[in-house]
């Protein structure tokens, strides 16, 4: 990681010179969602609904992604989710 | 050119005129604004100018001060020159944008047609209004009449839009003594104020994708304004803000000079302008239009003579503290008078500041505040003038019996 920036190097205003894909915020979750592959029917209603644009479909594995480095924890794919392949859990309960 | 080349055509005009007809000649983009006592005359005015197609200016009427300012930074982030102008309940209601306006660096002019705050409702000249948005981040010049309106807000957008500073400008006028009262003013032609004004230059910055572009929005070269910084940054921003302001500190003197070589007229150094000083024994400190009357006063002291002086603080932020120690290192007594009042604090904004700054000098003077004109109320020279006689006094007991007084208060 680079050296943090002194307030005589910091950009007028804040203005980032870096695009928000190198912020991770995926650290602030409480909660992560848990997939079942046997369970999922692969409808992706989960990835139409992510805010984040977290979950993603790949067609050569028939497998669904989830990015945890950009995954909030809301939750919302895991209500949504027909099948109920997608459960909410505490990082050290899967553990 | 030089004053003896300008012509310059005398109008008569109130100080929210003056400000309207200023704003007129600095070619700005942008005028979001709400009416409110004493201000309204100033967008009244410049409604018209728009209206007539006397000034080619998007003019916006907001639903509230909130919305003015709001409007303003966004169009100054997205390059356009802006000015809005409020006064009293209007400027307490852009508190919060203040903050971001200053935050996010865009170099908004706006006019404070100085009031008095509810409650008890009075619409009269005070400071209490711009005082309580002392630490927004704003620079802050007061004038004292309407002449120095009309330059000032000339100045203003010069300073504010400088690349080192970009920082929005407060220009304080007392209401009604100032905003309302009809004097002479001598301004410039229109195309000498839009050479000395000149365009609006952007600092560069480099943005997400590599670019070093001029820092405003612009489709072409998208950036990112306003983003969050954290425990690890937000610190960092706000200390490189406040060096605008300490580059603002050369900058205001700067321009005076500029401008006293274009109109013939400027303000002291253009953070503080003092009268008498020199040699005085006993000084007043004042904002605004109080050092006029002042004058005429210590006019009347010196044909005793008595070594009376003034000092009027035209820029309050950023803090003139340099020039301040060094214009009272000899006087022996000093009352700063403060147009409002800081409930339960130790004085009022400024005799606290001052005072404070004359901490380290040495010998140091004896420094007293006067707290005067609350809600509009006049002071009339007799009344000032034993503010002289107390100072007198002082300087020869060596000390003062009270240091904070309600001057002009039925006890």
């Amino acid at each position: 990681m680079s050296k943090e920036k002194t307030w005589k190097d910091v950009s007028i205003a804040g203005v980032p010179s870096k695009s928000s894909i190198g912020f991770l915020t995926g650290d602030w979750k409480t909660y992560m969602p848990i997939h079942d592959s046997e369970k999922c029917i692969r409808c992706l209603v989960c990835a139409m609904l992510c805010p984040e644009g977290a979950i993603h479909f790949r067609p050569e594995h028939n497998r669904v992604e989830f990015n945890l480095n950009f995954c909030k924890g809301c939750g919302i794919c895991a209500n949504e989710c027909p099948a109920k392949a997608i459960v909410m859990k505490m990082p050290e309960e899967e553990e | 050119m030089t004053p003896l080349q300008i012509k310059q055509i005398t109008l008569a005009m109130n100080g929210d005129e003056a400000i309207a007809y200023a704003v007129k000649q600095c070619d700005v983009d942008v005028v979001a604004a709400y009416p409110i006592t004493p201000q309204t005359i100033i967008v009244e005015k410049f409604s018209e100018y728009v209206a007539n197609g006397e000034a080619q200016t998007q003019y916006v009427c907001t639903e509230s001060e909130h919305s003015a300012i709001t409007a303003c930074l966004a169009a100054g982030a997205a390059g356009a020159r802006t000015f809005t102008a409020s006064a009293s309940a209007g400027l307490a209601l852009m508190h919060e944008m203040l903050f971001v306006t200053s935050g996010a660096r865009v170099p908004v002019v706006m006019a404070v047609a100085n009031r008095a705050l509810s409650a008890p409702l009075n619409i009269h000249g005070d400071h209490s209004d711009s005082m309580a948005e002392r630490d927004s981040g704003w620079i802050q010049i007061y004038a004292e009449n309407a002449q120095e309106a009309y330059d000032t807000i000339i100045q203003a957008f010069k300073i504010a839009e400088d690349i080192d500073i970009s920082l929005p400008i407060l220009i304080g006028v007392d209401g009604f003594t100032i905003s309302h009262t009809l004097e002479r003013v001598d301004t410039l032609p229109d195309d000498a104020v839009k050479e000395f004004v000149g365009e609006r230059c952007f600092p560069m910055v480099l943005t997400h994708e590599g670019k070093t572009v001029p820092f405003r929005l612009d489709p072409a070269n998208p950036l990112t304004m306003g983003p969050n910084a954290l425990q690890n940054y937000y610190y960092e921003f706000k200390r490189q803000q406040t060096e605008g302001l300490n580059v603002a500190y050369k900058k205001i003197q700067e321009v005076n000079s500029e401008y006293a070589k274009l109109s013939g007229r400027c303000y002291g150094n253009g953070l503080i302008d003092t009268y008498q000083l020199d040699d005085a024994q006993i000084a007043i400190v004042v904002i605004g239009s109080t050092a006029g009357t002042l004058k005429a006063i210590v006019d009347k002291l010196r044909g005793q003579g008595i070594r009376a002086g003034i000092l009027r603080i035209r820029t309050f932020r950023p803090f003139p503290v340099e020039d301040i120690k060094n214009a009272l290192r000899n006087v022996k007594a000093v009352a700063v008078m403060d147009k409002c009042m800081s409930p339960g604090g130790f004085g009022a904004p400024v005799f606290t500041e001052l005072r404070n700054a004359l901490y380290d000098v040495s010998p140091r003077p004896i420094i007293v505040n006067y707290i005067f004109g609350l809600g509009g109320r006049d002071s009339s020279p007799p009344e000032l003038c034993r503010i002289y006689d107390d100072l007198a006094r002082i300087a020869k007991l060596g000390h003062a019996e009270k240091t904070v007084t309600y001057f002009g208060l039925r006890e």
